[in-house]
């Protein structure tokens, strides 16, 4: 019998809690995924409907496992960080950031104000490249495919700049302890500032397009209500739960490098519904454009990166260190007994958590609501997996 | 009545943000220089990739076919995914003494994945990475490559 024929057949059989959760006569079960446009991944979701009406969502995940934290145990505190690009691989500047910080609370390491500078603006470019992903490919689930043409134009150009500073567009690797691993090209300033030029008015274009219309708006508008209080009880973090009303921006709660010197705002939507999410996303492309703005030009000199030794031993203990990424918090939790490899890593990445989500606010809903509720929760099924 | 209102301004604000899209979106017909596709691999000739472009591990040779890699492991050491092994012979100097030098620099392409750790990690700047990027191949061992070129030697002066 293949797997998914089992899963299938288990989830008719099984009533975990009796009640709610007991499928009634006559319910459909079907699969979205592994193999699923519409789910960007790998993820397996197996749906229970009654007629057209979702009654229970279960996701099947360990299609895309690949063990980074087994993995990671056996690199050094130097390599390790390459890794975990391969996790949210949208955001996987803001990935090695956090284990970059980790590793320097370890070393109790003072990293120079250029390279903190330089991180934060890659950071935040990271975040917008992302964000101009996740908009593209919304909309396509939709049903909407011209975005996802202008999305990529704009992304492009912050491919081009990231290709030019760090050598690579996607997978960087450019954060390392104690800084980052090069200096800034002689272009990158002028290029952020076409590029931020460029974007201004793009989102508007984007407005125009997207946010404002109709079709859009019904299909999203009251889909997938999240309560703040259930944000909370799932562990949401990031626009997910900032679309419901809950203060959670790692940036402005636990500043890291020079958050707490830049202006800028929290986005808070208080409605809760894939509508909401969405607002909370497309505001914050213009905060990220608005910390461009301000350390673009005021990049101090000196080292980009702080003396190290050779070979980094952290001091035996356990270590914390959280940063916000495009998708929400990612906590990276290391246990050292001393050695040059960690004993053990733990990530905390926000896909789970947000994914974790899925079930309570799609029942009731159609299975055309899907799509616009999976595509607010911006999943990435490798940061999810692991 | 106050249906029927509802239902037109909704069909109003239905079209006019319909209308709105299709503006944008038709705006480019008249601006055709903001396309932005690139016609690869037609355009290989006027491509132009940044110095910083991580493609693939060389070792650099200069004109006497001499290298600066001493044999000291370094980047073996430091690639996370046993992307380099280096092979070491023991070479007599005029003095008479052996020393240690570099016999084979082996490069597996098929596992590297860019990381530049190697590149950071070399003290002599022996190699660096290259912008080449269209690595097909037919057959997975073509991957596999000897970085210093044969008959090559350690530059003199370099420890």
């Amino acid at each position: 019998m293949y797997r998914e024929t089992q899963i299938i057949e288990s989830a008719k059989t099984t009533s975990p809690n009796g009640g709610p959760d007991a499928v009634d006569d006559g319910a459909l079960v079907i699969n979205v995924g592994p193999q699923h446009p519409a789910t960007h991944g790998v993820l397996h979701l197996v749906i229970t409907l009654q007629g057209e009406t979702i009654q229970k969502i279960e996701p099947h995940l360990g299609y895309i496992h690949r063990s980074i934290e087994k993995m990671c145990e056996s690199l050094s505190y130097r390599q390790f960080i390459y890794v975990t690009s391969r996790m949210d691989y949208l955001s996987a500047h803001i990935n090695n950031h956090g284990c970059a910080l980790c590793v320097e609370k370890g070393l109790q390491l003072e990293v120079p104000p250029r390279a903190q500078v330089i991180r934060v603006l890659m950071d935040e470019l990271t975040r917008i490249a992302s964000h101009e992903l996740w908009w593209g490919a919304m909309a396509m689930d939709l049903g909407a495919f011209t975005p996802f043409f202008y999305a990529f134009r704009e992304r492009e150009t912050i491919n081009d700049i990231m290709e030019e500073t760090c050598g690579a567009r996607l997978t960087m690797n450019y954060m390392v302890p104690g800084g980052v691993m090069y200096d800034i090209h002689p272009n990158f300033q002028k290029r952020v500032k076409d590029f931020i030029q460029l974007f201004t008015n793009k989102i508007d274009e984007y407005d125009d397009l997207v946010t404002g219309n109709i079709i859009f708006q019904n299909r999203t508008q009251g889909v997938g209500v999240l309560t703040a209080a259930d944000a909370i009880s799932y562990g949401c973090t990031g626009p997910v739960a900032r679309g419901s009303g809950v203060a959670c921006d790692i940036r402005k709660l636990y500043p890291y490098e020079v958050y707490n010197k830049v202006a800028f705002d929290e986005i808070i939507e208080t409605a809760g519904d894939s509508y909401a999410r969405y607002l909370v996303r497309i505001k914050e492309l213009k905060q990220s454009v608005r910390i461009v703005e301000q350390l673009i030009d005021n990049i101090p000199e000196g080292d980009f990166q702080a003396k190290t030794k050779a070979v980094l031993k952290l001091p035996k203990g356990e270590f914390y260190s959280r940063v916000e990424t495009a998708r929400g918090e990612f906590g990276v939790y290391i246990v050292s007994e001393g050695g040059t490899t960690p004993y053990r890593i733990k990530f905390r990445s926000p896909g789970f958590s947000n994914l974790s989500a899925l079930d309570h606010i799609s029942r009731g809903c159609k299975i055309g609501d899907l799509m616009a509720i999976m595509g607010t929760l911006d999943l990435v099924i490798p940061d999810i997996d692991r | 009545m106050a249906f029927l209102k509802q239902y037109i301004s909704d069909v109003y604000r239905a079209v006019s943000s319909l209308l709105k899209g299709m503006k944008t979106t038709g705006s480019y017909f008249v601006r055709p220089k903001e396309i932005i596709t690139q016609q690869y691999p037609d355009n290989r000739a006027s491509m132009t990739i940044p110095e910083r472009f991580r493609g693939e591990v060389v070792m650099t040779h200069d004109e006497n076919n001499e290298h600066a890699c001493t044999g000291c492991t370094a980047c073996e050491l430091a690639c996370p995914n046993a992307t380099i092994k280096i092979v070491t012979k023991f070479d007599t100097t005029p003095e008479g003494k052996k020393k240690k030098a570099l016999d084979t620099f082996v490069y597996h392409l098929e596992l590297c994945t860019m990381c530049n750790l190697c590149v950071e990690a070399c003290p002599t700047s022996a190699i660096k990475m290259a912008q080449s990027f269209e690595h097909s191949v037919y057959d997975r061992s073509q991957l596999l490559k000897k970085l210093n070129k044969p008959g090559s030697k350690l530059r003199a002066g370099v420890e």
